[in-house]
């Protein structure tokens, strides 16, 4: 490099530099300005996110952090009528896990240690975290005892994500006893939560049967609010506002749960039903179903298994047969008939009718279970005797609508409005209903219905309702509900029920048939005689063929006794004591006992005395109890 | 002797303590201030506690402050030889990087260098703007006319750009790309060439996003429409925006930010740490951020103004104009206004490597304004 040479350039460069350095100058301000333009761009998004949109981002930014959750009320109590609890509530322990950073797989190991998890429980809990949203936790078992509890808390370290929480469930102390009076809970599926939203809550259960529905809205209380400050993982900081809910009110029932247990006892493993009421008010002291069910096993879900075996079971566990189970009400029908045949004049008190073993009508011939017959009886003997030619004969008299206006009057064939969901008014057939299936009556059919047969269904309760009619002369209706959070409810005084309107000499006439049921040589039910003071019993039995018998079976002298079980005729017994002041009417039912007087009315009997001798007369008085109850 | 070498000997005595009376004390305070506010904020993302953050923050901020000071009496012209070494080293550390880095958070790959993750990238941003400074030094107006003057640089640019672009790592590379862009323009490039170099760059922007991974065409359509999936790729820019947007006028208060300190704000120390403030400071203490950082640029601009030796000008111009691309990429991927692109505050956001490539980005800096009379040999090729 020569100095010339660099002279000469560096001139150049010189004069070029001054010209470079302007422009850079100028572009380095353009630049400059640009990025402060860019700042000002940013400054007036903030502006925009911080200041105009403002608001619209603090609701957005509440919405994350607060979580609203709704709390389950405590639900209402069920207790029976002395205050013995008949449906509460249990703290239920149960272990949680929300995976989040945890291995799953590890801690249900670790947990399945220290908790046995069967093979099924282990798949479950494996769906529903894959199902599960992140945030969702997953319950890992309910109901941990003491024990399992403790051995958890000890483990925590090892079990990342499991928490034991707290819930509570329902539990039913007596059980299979009156699982079909106090029903039982369950969650609530989709549709239910779908109509009312609050039913989401987690361990909310309504009522699916029973009680438990029928006062489902008093017993569920309403549910309070809390408010909570939650971070992004779902976790709670801290609680901000909490609203307590109402807890549901207390349901007191009629029942008696001493006196249910001993009916319950008494009916063993028949497949029966037996209805006691109150015969001055229509309480319902006693409604047993046997075979019964386990109510709890409602509350965390029916096995596959457990409900195939008894919705086949052909003893139908889950069904009321006291309110839902229909039988024909054979012989214990025939005071309806009589009174029927009173009120229509078309037989007097005293007047006679011949039984000769039969009655022919036309070609047919209707047998009287006498194959003798019975010769000239009365109304009074009639009943006592049950003659089934006798009351062929009423009714043929009377007819079917005016037999079966009487049986409504009583109770039969109409809605007694009893609080239990699924109860039946069973079947009381017109000539009108016979009509509406297109089909004329036959005087034939009037003739069954004389004696309870035919079409005639009914329930053990509304023989129950039908007895203690009679027995009280008035319209009571049965019931079960006797206070709500304390308060008595209408229907627990006599007066509250009408006089049923019927001469009382006829009803005196039909008392006295029934007493002499029991209690004279010749009745038909001489074993359902109580030898005590001031207890008789006035009764009527019953059985009901559930198939036809044919004129060969019975030339052949048939014998029931020897069907198949299922084809064996029911046997029923009604009765009401004291015969001189009703307290109490009793239904017994024993689905295919073959006969009322040999199958049912020693049950009745026997579930009568029981009544009689627990008489709340000889007991604390029910205010006493309940505060015993409760303390 | 020659001339060049007189120039230099005929400057005034520059000891250590002229340089040091010369260093650009306010930007040193600037730079304080901005990392102050860093450590409020990383005290503030950690729930209220030094650590894990705002502690090392300040540890790396004197480590790095130490570093800038130390390169900035650096005489400019050993700068400026050691550009291209710089920028040689830069390359091969991405060429490394793209055979045996780790891949972390979706794609910006680091490497392991005794014990010390460092990104190649962020060398590379440093490394070209040096290498440009040098090579545009000696360009007169006339070459900058000349399109096979602009040939090298350009090839400059495309070289680390490709290789950050193969990590995959949109977001930097467009960085580097704009700053190059930016260093070219103060060179004096020719209005028509900018034109010309403008004209494909629709075909570009199609032809990238068609060439894209899955999760950065995520980003742009979730940008686009972030509402449509809230919680997935969208969340963490509806949760930035819910949060700055509920700090309002003065804020939530400092630790009060419910976002931030509940967790709903994603990566709330590192990219999104602006949020924190503006959640937790309201608009009054993001715009007094904002401010900061535009006094920053602003210093950095103003050194170049003032440095009369080209080299010093490029550099400091493309050391600034790189700080701005940082602070505005974060900004508006924090504000929703760009597609979220993983780049950090600097100064603010936690995180060793950025924080010191930043702080020896603003060393070369101070070596400019220390160094700003100095003039360079012209040794001319010929």
């Amino acid at each position: 490099m020569t100095r010339i040479a660099g002279q000469a350039k560096g001139g150049d460069a010189k004069k070029g530099d001054a010209t470079d350095a302007g422009v850079f100058t100028r572009r380095a301000l353009l630049l400059g300005a640009g990025q402060l333009g860019i700042f000002g761009a940013l400054a007036a998004k903030l502006y925009r996110t911080q200041i105009v949109e403002g608001e619209r981002y603090a609701t957005l930014s509440d919405n994350n952090r607060i979580s609203e959750r709704l709390i389950a009320p405590p639900r209402g109590r069920i207790l029976d009528r002395s205050g013995v609890l008949l449906g509460g509530n249990q703290t239920n322990w149960r272990a949680l896990f929300s995976p989040g950073q945890a291995d799953a797989g590890a801690v249900l190991d670790a947990f399945a240690q220290l908790v046995p998890l069967g093979d099924a429980e282990r798949a479950r809990i494996e769906r529903e975290l894959r199902t599960h949203r992140r945030f969702v936790s997953v319950t890992l078992r309910e109901f941990l005892s003491w024990e399992e509890m403790a051995r958890i808390e000890v483990n925590a370290p090892d079990l990342p994500g499991v928490v034991v929480d707290v819930g509570t469930t329902r539990t039913y102390p007596k059980g299979p006893a009156l699982a079909h009076v106090v029903g039982y809970v369950a969650p609530p599926n989709d549709e239910d939560v779908a109509e009312e939203p609050t039913l989401g809550l987690p361990g909310l259960r309504i009522g699916r049967a029973g009680m438990e529905k029928a006062h489902d809205a008093r017993l569920r209380g309403l549910p309070g609010a809390v408010q909570m400050e939650v971070n992004a993982g779902g976790r709670v900081i801290r609680e901000l506002d909490r609203q307590e809910g109402t807890p549901g009110e207390d349901l007191e029932l009629t029942i008696d749960a001493g006196l249910q247990a001993s009916v319950l006892g008494r009916l063993g493993d028949e497949s029966a039903s037996a209805v006691v009421l109150d015969a001055r008010n229509g309480e319902v002291l006693a409604m047993t179903t046997t075979p019964s069910f386990d109510p709890t096993l409602f509350n965390s879900g029916v096995s596959q298994a457990q409900w195939v075996e008894w919705t086949r079971n052909r003893r139908t566990p889950l069904i009321n047969k006291a309110s839902a189970g229909l039988y024909p009400p054979g012989s214990t029908f025939k005071m309806v008939v009589a009174m029927a045949g009173l009120e229509a004049n078309v037989i007097g008190p005293k007047d006679r009718i011949t039984c000769p073993g039969f009655l022919d009508l036309g070609d047919t011939r209707f047998h009287c279970w006498s194959k003798h017959g019975h010769g000239a009886l009365d109304m009074r003997g009639g009943l006592k005797n049950s003659c089934d030619v006798f009351f062929y004969e009423v009714a043929r008299r009377a007819g079917i609508d005016r037999v079966a206006a009487m049986a409504n009057r009583f109770g039969i064939g109409v809605d007694l409005e009893i609080e239990l969901p699924g109860a039946r008014r069973g079947l009381m057939p017109t000539r009108a209903w016979r009509r509406g299936h297109g089909k004329a009556w036959n005087i034939g059919d009037t003739i069954s219905c004389g004696i309870g047969q035919g079409y005639i269904q009914t329930t053990p309760l509304a023989l129950a309702t039908y007895v203690a009619r009679i027995a009280s002369g008035r319209a009571l209706q049965p019931h079960l509900t006797r206070r709500v959070a304390g308060v008595v409810q209408k229907g627990g005084a006599p007066d509250d029920w009408p006089a049923l309107d019927l001469p009382e000499r006829g009803l005196h006439l039909l008392r006295e048939g029934m007493w002499a049921v029991v209690n004279e040589g010749g009745g038909t039910a001489p074993g359902a005689r109580i030898n005590l003071p001031g207890m008789q019993l006035a009764g009527k039995t019953g059985s009901s063929q559930v198939r036809r018998v044919s004129r060969n079976q019975r030339e052949h002298g048939f014998n029931s006794a020897k069907l198949a079980w299922e084809f064996r005729p029911h046997a029923l017994f009604v009765c009401y004591a004291p015969y001189d002041a009703p307290r109490y009417a009793v239904a017994v039912v024993v689905e295919h006992g073959n006969a009322g007087a040999a199958a049912a009315a020693p049950l009745g009997r026997d579930i009568m005395i029981e009544a009689l001798t627990r008489d709340p007369a000889g007991q604390p008085a029910p205010a006493q109890r309940v505060a015993e109850g409760q303390s | 002797m020659t001339a060049a070498r007189r120039l230099i000997r005929a400057e005034p005595s520059f000891g250590l303590l002229a340089k040091l009376w010369r260093l650009n004390w306010a930007l040193v305070l600037l730079l304080c201030a901005l990392a102050g506010v860093g450590y409020v904020a990383l005290y503030s993302a950690a729930g209220g506690a030094p650590e894990p953050y705002a502690s090392r923050h300040l540890l790396r901020f004197g480590v790095g402050l130490a570093m800038m000071l130390g390169v900035g009496l650096i005489d400019i012209r050993w700068v400026a030889r050691l550009s291209w070494p710089v920028y040689g080293a830069a390359v091969g550390l991405l060429v490394l990087v793209l055979r045996i880095g780790h891949v972390g958070k979706g794609a910006q790959r680091w490497l392991e260098l005794g014990g010390l993750q460092v990104q190649p990238s962020e060398l590379a941003k440093i490394g070209l703007v040096m290498a440009l400074a040098a090579w545009f030094r000696r360009a007169s107006w006339a070459q900058m006319g000349n399109p096979l003057f602009l040939v090298l640089p350009a090839v400059l640019v495309a070289l680390p750009v490709g290789l950050i672009l193969k990590e995959p790592n949109l977001g930097t590379a467009v960085i580097v790309g704009l700053v190059g862009a930016a260093m070219f323009l103060a060179a004096g490039l020719r209005w028509w060439a900018v034109a010309l170099a403008l004209l494909p760059a629709p075909f570009a922007a199609r032809f990238a996003f068609d060439h894209m991974h899955d999760y950065q065409r995520a980003r742009i359509t979730t940008f686009l429409n972030p509402e449509s999936d809230p919680l997935g790729a969208g969340y963490n820019i509806i949760q930035s925006k819910i949060a700055m947007g509920s700090g309002g006028l003065w804020g939530k208060g400092f630790l009060q930010g419910t976002q931030g300190q509940l967790d709903f704000l994603p990566e709330k120390q590192t990219d999104f740490i602006f949020t924190t403030l503006a959640e937790e400071f309201g608009l009054v203490g993001g715009l007094a951020v904002l401010g900061l950082l535009a006094c920053i640029v602003c210093a950095g601009m103003l050194i170049a103004l003032r440095c009369r030796n080209r080299y010093g000008r490029l550099l400091a111009l493309g050391v600034s104009t790189n700080f701005f691309m940082y602070v505005f990429v974060n900004l508006a991927m924090v504000l929703g206004a760009i597609p979220v692109g993983g780049v950090p505050l600097p100064l603010v956001s936690h995180g060793g490597s950025a924080m010191l490539m930043a702080m020896f980005g603003f060393g070369l800096l101070m070596s400019v304004h220390v160094h700003r009379d100095v003039e360079f040999a012209e040794k001319r090729d010929g």
